[in-house]
């Protein structure tokens, strides 16, 4: 039995801007621990009265129940056009988007590039699991060529259905936006990595600085049918290799 | 090296097992013990070789795990 001394005291608490409910999150999803990554950002930023966090459809479809702030519910992909709304009218807001890559990507694909195009100064979360999560694991715009999903049994074919997706890099082209990198979960110095940039991407909010984009190579161990280490060695040795880590733009 | 300890929230834990992936001293394995939801669920199997380091919680995606360390008389207060 683990044994507690009067000397102990405690290093690690669940935020105080993450709701004490249970995530629906399958085993391993990376999802709850973005959710975690991000209440401890609006904690230590000290935003917690001013956040709005705008949520996507996918599985992250009840983002706006995990956290302690304000929350609203944006029809599929247009989380964007949503939390432009929002900061427009009311500048002192803290606003971001929650967003996976059938979301933001896909169906969304021209207001999440508009918003980033206007420079709206709002901090979009992008969850790129490379595939639909949600309904059961179809193709997504960024599933990998020769990658499972059931809209493509045999793998996803170039011929077919094109490449990948990098949303990041077309956004990185335009001239707008301040904040735009790549990140990504599968081993401790890159979750601190991606805490770091969402740090910076709020942080870059607060200043008024303008838009910013995280994208994070996340998983999706039940639709990949891989457990959850299985699929964080996949995202370290396949996805990278397809989706670049680092930083793209940085004019903060 | 300091020591440490962990609490994990049994009924929450998923049996993911991302946490006993992650501690790099070999603290953590499957209990065999089954929650509510039917998940096998991870405990201190080796607990004298805790740090309190905190990567079994950084790394945890239903952030189950609460970790305490002792604090160092020397250093004054929290050496988190
Ligand atoms: C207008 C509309 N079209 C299609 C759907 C079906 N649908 C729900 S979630 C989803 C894709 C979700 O994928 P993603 O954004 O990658 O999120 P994930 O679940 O992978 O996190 C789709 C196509 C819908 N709900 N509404
Ligand atoms: S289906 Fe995939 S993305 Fe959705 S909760 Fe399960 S593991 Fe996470
Ligand atoms: S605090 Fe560190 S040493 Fe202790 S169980 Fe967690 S990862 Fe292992
Ligand atoms: S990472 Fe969390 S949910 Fe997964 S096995 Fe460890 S304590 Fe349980
Ligand atoms: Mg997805």
């Amino acid at each position: 039995m683990p044994v507690m001394t009067q000397k102990m005291t405690k290093v690690f608490e669940r935020p105080r801007s993450l709701a004490d409910i249970e995530f629906t999150y399958c085993p391993g999803c990376h999802h709850g621990l973005i959710t975690r990554i991000i209440a401890q950002v609006i904690d230590e930023l000290g935003i917690q009265e001013r956040t709005v966090v705008v949520g996507p459809v996918g599985c992250s479809v009840f983002v706006y129940q995990w956290f302690r702030c304000d929350g609203i519910q944006s029809a599929h992909g247009r989380a964007c056009a949503v939390a432009t709304g929002i900061k427009r009218v009311n500048p002192d807001l803290i606003v971001f988007t929650y967003q996976g890559d059938g979301d933001l990507a896909a169906i969304g694909t021209a207001e999440s590039i508009h918003a980033a195009n206007r420079g709206e100064n709002i901090t979009v979360i992008f969850i790129n699991n490379q595939i639909y999560g949600m309904t059961g694991g179809q193709m997504a715009p960024t599933t990998l060529i020769g990658q499972w999903a059931t809209s493509c049994p045999d793998g996803r074919d170039a011929g077919l259905a094109g490449y990948p997706i990098r949303f990041s890099e077309m956004v990185a082209q335009l001239d707008a936006p301040v904040y735009v990198t790549r990140q990504s979960l599968y081993d401790q110095k890159r979750i601190m990595a991606t805490s770091r940039a969402i740090k910076k991407a709020f942080q870059y909010q607060v200043e008024c600085k303008g838009y910013s984009l995280v994208e994070i190579l996340a998983n999706c161990p039940t639709s990949w049918h891989m457990t959850p280490t299985q699929a964080n060695k996949h995202i370290a040795d396949v996805v990278t290799s397809v989706f670049p880590l680092g930083d793209l733009v940085d004019r903060g | 090296m300091p020591k440490g300890m962990i609490l994990i929230d049994k009924e929450r834990c998923k049996g993911c097992g991302l946490c006993i992936d992650a501690c790099p001293q070999h603290v953590l394995s499957y209990s065999g013990e089954y929650n509510q939801k039917g998940y096998n669920v991870t405990w201190m199997e080796d607990p004298d070789r805790c740090t309190g380091c905190a990567f079994c919680t950084l790394t945890c995606p239903d952030v189950t795990i609460e970790v305490y360390r002792e604090i160092s008389p020397g250093r004054g207060g929290n050496n988190a």
